[in-house]
């Protein structure tokens, strides 16, 4: 690694550090090489890891699925076919289950925010120290390859679904419509500015509740995955100790990641399926 | 002294998050028996709605593991 790190909360910290590009206080442009002075570049510095691992994923998601849909045949599919057929599938079934209405949108919105998030929480399973100890060979100090530990794609995530949220609220509601179930639920109408408090926090901690529960299990997961790989360092026997422990808890983590991607993606349709709904 | 005070918040937070994850995880598993020996042909369909209210249940306390495993190991080691 270009700066070798010294004592386990180094070691720790180096892991959480994303590659941050922005302007420097001084003016000039490059890379950060603390979280400090990430930190000082202010709003406008941009995690560069966290976005090649996104959009590489995002690509490759939609690489695959364009290619199997290009390749499907009706004779006898091959593995890959199959796979992508019951992934369909299933978000479909998910979709028709949870959304009322119909919307050409949700179904591919649906589709894309779980393969997507389940492949950049995939990226947790891939052993902590090998890709950051390429960069490193490549003369790049910092690289977080778990894009959905870094909170700024995890709210991106959720404010783009709050954004539609918003769109097909007014839309299908109209602006009263929508107005009036902030406010002339849950209390009578002559409460409407304690209702819209009420239904404002309800509104904002959608979007905020969607990312932070993304991001804050990803990161406990990677925290946990940093910490056994600190036991390498520990002589054999806690070594060995620690390879058991980080293969336990890969295979819970299978369930995490799924988990998450899956309860991401069942939110997003509920969300939309309540922001579609006329009636009230 | 400060040190000590830090291992006692992760302590805290992770005992406190396994409290309320024990106490949740019990009373959704326990319903989720209670309602598939009531109805067995509707297992998967409360197999699927079982998970997703797991993961919501399961997600503050992890937060709160992961968090205090921050604070234990690099707040108070640096």
């Amino acid at each position: 690694m270009a700066a070798a790190p010294e004592t386990s909360a180094e070691y720790i910290k180096h892991h959480l550090t994303n590659l941050t590009f922005g302007q420097h206080p001084d003016g000039h442009w490059g890379f950060a090489h603390s979280m400090q002075e990430a930190a000082e570049m202010g709003f406008w510095a941009i995690n560069v890891d966290s976005m090649l691992f996104s959009v590489g994923l995002g690509v490759l998601f939609l690489w695959g699925f364009r290619k199997a849909a290009r390749t499907a045949t009706a004779g006898v599919p091959g593995g890959w076919q199959n796979f992508v057929e019951w992934v369909v599938e299933f978000i479909d079934e998910s979709v028709r289950g949870s959304f009322s209405g119909k919307n050409p949108l949700v179904g591919p919105l649906a589709l894309t925010i779980f393969i997507w998030i389940f492949l950049m929480n995939l990226m947790d399973l891939i052993p902590v120290d090998w890709l950051p100890a390429v960069a490193g060979v490549a003369g790049v100090g910092h690289l977080k390859v778990v894009s959905s530990t870094d909170p700024n794609i995890t709210f991106g995530l959720s404010l783009s679904v709050f954004v539609l949220v918003l769109y097909y609220s007014f839309k299908m509601k109209g602006v009263g419509g929508f107005f009036g179930e902030l406010a002339f639920q849950p209390f009578p109408k002559f409460l409407a500015p304690v209702n819209l408090v009420l239904e404002g926090v309800t509104l904002i901690a959608k979007p905020v509740s969607l990312s932070l529960r993304l991001f804050g299990n990803m990161y406990a997961g990677e925290m946990i995955f940093i910490l056994i790989a600190l036991m390498y360092g520990g002589g054999l026997a806690l070594g060995a100790f620690g390879g058991l422990l980080q293969l336990g808890w890969a295979i819970f983590h299978i369930l995490i990641i799924t988990l998450q991607a899956f309860i991401f993606m069942t939110l997003t349709i509920v969300y939309l399926d309540m922001a579609c709904q006329e009636h009230h | 002294m400060e040190n000590a005070l830090l291992y006692i918040a992760g302590g805290l937070m992770m005992g406190l998050g396994a409290l309320g994850a024990a106490v949740g995880i019990g009373i959704l598993g326990g319903r989720f028996l209670e309602g598939a020996a009531r109805q067995p042909e509707l297992i998967p369909m409360l197999r699927t709605q079982f998970f997703i209210v797991m993961g919501l249940v399961d997600a503050v306390p992890m937060i709160a593991v992961g968090l205090a495993m921050y604070v234990m190991f690099a707040v108070v080691g640096g």
